[in-house]
């Protein structure tokens, strides 16, 4: 197992070098430059802006600044931001866990609904409950996240004022304590329902339809034969069955998580990574691009390895070598 | 009669037994008044292709029959006396995999996949007895062993997946006489093994019936199994008994021409045979069942008129040159009406 994780590990580096040229030609690929919006020509003489460039070595070989941003970057430099003007890591540092908060707290909504709406669906298909629920994930995977965010503004910050509908914590209260933590969940939970909604529609029905499926399997059958009750039936033998696609689904879902949290935050203006990495294409910040996306990058790798070792824990017919 | 036939009460008795499965909202029998019974301690085969409900009859008895797709619409099932058929799921989870236990066809599916072959055999003695985990485990060893598993401490510890298809239904056999059961119900409990394993398989069966003192339903549609294993044959067609005798007079006096006609499509050994003897046609589906008369009687080579307008009922016959009057021999055909 652990010389598979090596392995794996190993086989991404040639994987983020390709990544890293792409990111990097993209980048490139934009037009204008981080400057485009703050200069005033009528103040700025061309020569300043052309000696700025020269500076930050624009104007170099675009394989050179390849080089150069490489070699940084793999010592742990990853640039000043230009729109900010603070280092990447400094500014992803501040909002990473406030996106990892998000993506936990929509991952347990995710678990929770979809484990009881499923384990129903699956239990008692083709009754009114049943429908309700299919129902219901049709919805939610048919409305786009950020209508239903704004929805959910309207609806549960504006009208009821249930919730703050921007922010990941309220004014002036002190870190740590129990009323910050408080505070950090109240302003977390509207938009975590709303990045969960999706996963916990389509999670609820691959499990219903898993269920199903297995509860006409042969083995069904034996354990009944054996005089096996029906909750010991659906709870212990299909649903360690039904287990296996849900568990191969998670790691996946880690990445796309982060993902439709770019649209998400951005809404409900949550300080996390996606909004930093919306804003930042918006100002054209390269350093702050390239390395969100390689970060991005590296999730899905390691969303991908993770959920391979999952699987070969949950199906023992699966084996990693 | 002889007076040990009186004393031997059937551990199962099966009387008019209907059942059938509902499609497109319209009911049909898949098996039809069906009656038999099976003394203690003996094997009972039952015979005929695929889709003459023995399946469907060996699932009613266990009341295992697809949810809201098949049930029992007539009839009784008497198991030790008591009626099985009126019992509700609990009150059956506790006579199933305890008294009576079935083994199935196809060992690749019929083991849960991520559960150790063990826990699967200690499920049924958990389920059943107030037993601890650990003695339960012990008992699995033994179990595993008793059925010819070798390294039966290791392979406790094993997946279905890791095991042999002879293997397998070995460790289903295991599960199925773990709680030794009065009936145990085969339902085609070689068809998909190699005929070496067959061998094995019917032995270790035999071996643990006689061990236990239990009685078997092998179902089959193998005729050379019929005649190693069984006491006593019922021959099915179409949902319905039509002929059911000891193992010899089927045999050696076949009175049905559906029985005859299985006899004969079974290769001899001894006898050069250039063509097989087969039965033309197929066994009618449920929805083109024939309301009247005899069902066997497109695929009957003789077949009289009145076969068609007259639907034959199960009779004693007399066995010619047979004076024990013991032996029960039943058919169902227009043929034998008369005598």
């Amino acid at each position: 197992m652990l010389k598979y994780i090596i392995r794996r590990l190993l086989i991404m580096i040639p994987m983020l070098l390709l990544v890293s040229i792409v990111v990097f030609t993209l980048a490139q690929l934009m037009p204008g430059d981080p400057f485009g919006g703050e200069i005033d020509p009528t103040k700025l003489k061309p020569e300043q802006i052309e000696e700025k460039r020269e500076q930050l070595g624009y104007n170099d070989p675009i394989l050179v600044q390849y080089g150069r941003w490489l070699s940084n970057f793999v010592q742990g430099d990853f640039g000043k931001s230009i729109s900010y003007k603070t280092d990447v890591s400094v500014l992803i540092k501040q909002r990473l866990d406030n996106t990892i908060f998000l993506t936990i707290l929509a991952l347990i909504i995710t678990y929770a609904i979809s484990f009881i709406m499923g384990l129903y669906s699956g239990k008692k298909p083709y009754t009114i409950g049943d429908y309700a629920i299919n129902g219901f994930n049709y919805l939610a995977l048919a409305i786009p996240s950020y209508v239903l965010a704004i929805a959910f503004i309207y609806i549960f910050a504006f009208n009821l004022q249930w919730f703050p509908s921007s922010g990941s914590v309220g004014m002036g209260v002190e870190e740590g304590t129990w009323e910050y933590w408080m505070s950090r969940l109240n302003h977390t939970l509207l938009p975590a329902i709303v990045l969960g909604a999706f996963s916990a529609a389509s999670y609820t029905q691959f499990l219903r339809n898993d269920i199903i499926d297995n509860s006409r399997k042969d083995y069904v059958r034996t354990a009944r034969a054996k005089g096996t009750s029906e909750s010991n039936i659906y709870n212990k033998h299909i649903l360690r069955n039904s287990l296996i696609p849900i568990v191969t689904l998670f790691g996946f879902d880690l990445a796309f998580m982060i993902n439709g949290a770019v649209i998400t935050e951005t809404i409900f203006t949550y300080p996390g990574i996606g909004k930093l990495f919306l804003d930042s294409v918006g100002k054209q910040d390269y350093p702050l691009i390239m390395t969100l996306t390689m970060m991005f990058a590296v999730i899905v790798i390691i969303g991908n390895m993770l959920a391979d070792i999952l699987y070969s824990l949950v199906d023992p017919r699966v084996k990693v070598e | 009669m002889k007076t040990q036939d009186v004393t031997e009460k059937p551990i199962l008795e099966v009387n008019n037994l209907e059942t059938g499965f509902t499609i497109d909202n319209k009911f049909y029998n898949a098996v039809d008044k069906v009656s038999f019974s099976v003394k203690p301690n003996k094997i009972v085969g039952i015979v005929g292709e695929s889709g003459c409900g023995k399946s469907v009859m060996s699932l009613s008895i266990m009341n295992l029959l697809p949810k809201g797709i098949g049930e029992i619409a007539n009839g009784t099932i008497l198991f030790d006396g008591n009626e099985i058929n009126k019992l509700n799921n609990n009150e059956m989870n506790k006579i199933r995999g305890k008294d009576m236990s079935m083994i199935f066809q196809e060992p690749m599916t019929a083991l849960n996949p991520v559960f150790t072959v063990g826990y699967q055999i200690m499920e049924t003695l958990i389920n059943h007895s107030d037993i601890s985990k650990k003695d339960a485990k012990l008992k699995s060893i033994d179990l595993l062993k008793s059925v010819g598993i070798p390294r039966p401490e290791k392979i406790v510890d094993e997946y279905p997946h890791q095991l042999s298809g002879g293997m397998r239904q070995r460790v289903m056999i295991a599960i199925a006489i773990a709680c030794k059961p009065k009936l145990l119900i085969a339902d085609e409990p070689t068809t998909a093994l190699d005929v070496t394993v067959q061998a094995q398989i019917l032995e270790l069966m035999k071996t643990i019936q006689q061990e236990n003192n239990m009685s078997i339903i092998l179902i089959t549609h193998d005729l050379g199994v019929v005649a190693e294993m069984c006491d006593e044959v019922i021959v099915m067609y179409a949902g319905k008994i039509v002929e059911k005798t000891d193992v010899d007079t089927l045999f050696h006096n076949p009175k049905h021409p559906y029985t005859k006609a299985l006899i004969q499509s079974v290769p001899k050994l001894d006898v050069i045979q250039e063509t097989l003897g087969t039965i033309s046609g197929i066994v009618p589906s449920l929805k083109n069942m024939p309301e009247q008369g005899c069902r066997f009687v497109d695929r009957c080579s003789m077949a009289k008129s009145e076969c068609r307008t007259k639907t034959p009922t199960l009779k004693p016959t007399v066995d010619l040159g047979q004076a024990d009057d013991s032996k029960e021999h039943l058919v169902s055909c227009l043929l034998y009406d008369e005598a």
